[in-house]
């Protein structure tokens, strides 16, 4: 593998007694989408926040095209934060601004944009995931859920990243409307040239906009292959999860009732 | 029996003592980041607008009813002894002093503080706070220093405002109720106040507006959980700030009179 994009090596992330990361190894080349699958509570979404620097893992090396990211200063983070885009499993639009600006927020806020410009980038990222720029006039909350997704996908390539992190993005949509933010990803991705990280317990949202699939189980990453050999994973737990069977090696902590 | 008490009064006082160190740290994380650029400027006219514009009503409403009954209180109690003529001193220090202040206070920690503690713990849970980061945006210049500047420039102006809406609501009981004359309750009223009593009163709004939105912001920037956190914070938010105007103000009545 030429020199990754980003790289991991034993990550450990612990609160209190509870061990949810336990010494992760990845690496993910240039161009490249991961899709990150397991299930709940097994630290998919604090593996995605220790990448971002949103939380601090207890331990491990977490390199950003070459760079330390475990030990940066707040301006350092900030400079590295400008080569991610993320969209949140909920959106996490901010409410009190109208969905043009919530695109535009990056571009103005961050970059210093003008106004104007960032209007216009704001209908053309509006455009890109299928929204007319009326649209853009409207608050988040008179909006549904898939065309909240939408927007934030729009505002996630809205400063067109490096890398992408997409949380869980067909979550609580319908499976039509899942498969139309699949394509949505797969499309921006592709036109940005960007670097994807997604994570997922959606198998049909996992296959399709992954190139490369690793499970997580128990703070560790048991399996990591092509998107296209995890049906001959060889690995009992992959197996179970992929066919979503109760019976298998992974035990859900369920209490009698 | 004593030892599980000691227990508990021990636990009480660490996780007092731990919260007093936490809302430290925060305050004073956020007045270092306070005197840093960059300042967002919309955000602070926004704020400006939130806690100043929009208490306007609640403020004055609260300031002309406590000037009208300090006038009629005050005349119950002096007219026994024939003071009648020190109701309008008795209202303008009050006000200016203590009333003003502390009354305008406790209303903008229950309108303003509870708001913010609300907005800000909302996009804690639903990580629009986390959404900031990745674009860049330092959450702590964004939400909270915004709030305390406005805080802190929009009180003194509230108090000043409430101050002279409550002196006119005891010069309208003295005048059309206790049947004073209109100039000699002005002349009065202008004759006994002193720069010292506004101005302590606009130190003590300055403080409060601190107090008021550091509470909002502390709270609902480490809420956890869902509605319930965010309901808590809330409570907290307003049950603080309240309690910290109170003792505060005993403190600066201390430093400013106290002989």
């Amino acid at each position: 593998m030429a020199s990754p994009k980003i790289s991991l090596h034993g990550v450990t992330k612990a609160f209190g007694p509870k061990k949810v990361l336990q010494g992760i190894d990845l690496e993910i080349a240039a161009g490249e989408s991961m899709v990150v699958i397991g299930g709940s509570g097994t630290g998919k979404s604090v593996l995605l926040k220790c990448i971002l620097g949103l939380m601090e893992p207890n331990a491990g090396s977490i390199q950003v095209d070459g760079e330390e990211t475990t030990d940066l200063g707040r301006h350092e983070r900030a400079r590295v934060m400008r080569k991610f885009g993320v969209l949140f499993q909920g959106g996490a639009l901010f409410d009190s601004l109208r969905v043009w600006e919530n695109v535009a927020f990056g571009p103005i806020q961050s970059d210093g944009m003008p106004v104007d410009e960032a209007r216009e980038v704001a209908a053309a990222k509006l455009g890109a995931v299928g929204l007319g720029p009326e649209i853009g006039e409207l608050f988040p909350s008179e909006l549904s859920g898939g065309m909240q997704k939408r927007v934030a996908l729009a505002r996630a390539i809205a400063r067109e990243p490096e890398i992408i992190f997409f949380d869980e993005p067909t979550t609580g949509l319908d499976p039509i409307m899942a498969d139309v933010i699949n394509d949505l990803i797969v499309k921006c991705v592709h036109d940005l040239g960007a670097t994807a990280i997604s994570i997922t317990h959606d198998m049909a949202s996992a296959r399709k906009i992954g190139h490369r699939v690793g499970m997580l189980h128990e703070g560790k990453l048991i399996w990591q292959g092509p998107v296209g050999e995890i049906d001959r994973s060889g690995n009992a737990h992959v197996d179970q999860f992929i066919h979503g069977r109760a019976e298998g090696p992974i035990r859900m902590q369920v209490r009698k009732l | 029996m004593s030892v599980p008490l000691l227990t508990v009064l021990g636990r009480m006082t660490l996780a007092f003592l731990e919260a007093i160190g936490s809302v430290s740290a925060f305050a004073f994380h956020a007045i270092r980041q306070a005197v840093q650029p960059p300042w967002y400027r919309q955000q602070i006219l926004r704020q400006i607008m939130e806690i100043g514009y929009y208490s306007l009503p609640v403020v004055g409403l609260t300031a002309i009813f406590t000037g009208m009954v300090l006038a009629l209180q005050s005349y119950t109690g002096f007219a026994r002894f024939s003071a009648e003529s020190a109701i309008p001193n008795v209202v303008v220090v009050s006000l200016t002093r203590e009333l003003g202040p502390v009354l305008a206070g406790l209303m903008v920690a229950g309108r303003v503080g509870a708001a913010m503690a609300a907005e800000i713990g909302t996009m804690r849970v639903t990580e629009q706070i986390d959404a900031l980061t990745t674009l860049s945006t330092d959450p702590f210049k964004y939400l909270v220093v915004p709030r305390l500047i406005a805080g802190i420039i929009t009180l003194p102006v509230l108090v000043l405002v409430a101050d002279i809406i409550g002196i006119l609501g005891g010069f309208l009981v003295g005048v059309y109720k206790l049947d004073f004359n209109d100039a000699a309750y002005l002349r009065n009223t202008l004759d006994f106040l002193q720069f010292q009593d506004v101005f302590s009163g606009l130190v003590k709004a300055a403080v409060f507006g601190f107090l008021i939105t550091l509470m909002g912001c502390y709270h609902g920037y480490t809420s956890k959980g869902g509605a319930q956190g965010v309901g808590m914070a809330t409570t907290n938010a307003v049950v603080s700030a309240s309690i910290l105007i109170l003792t505060f103000n005993y403190f600066i009545t201390e430093a400013f009179f106290a002989r």
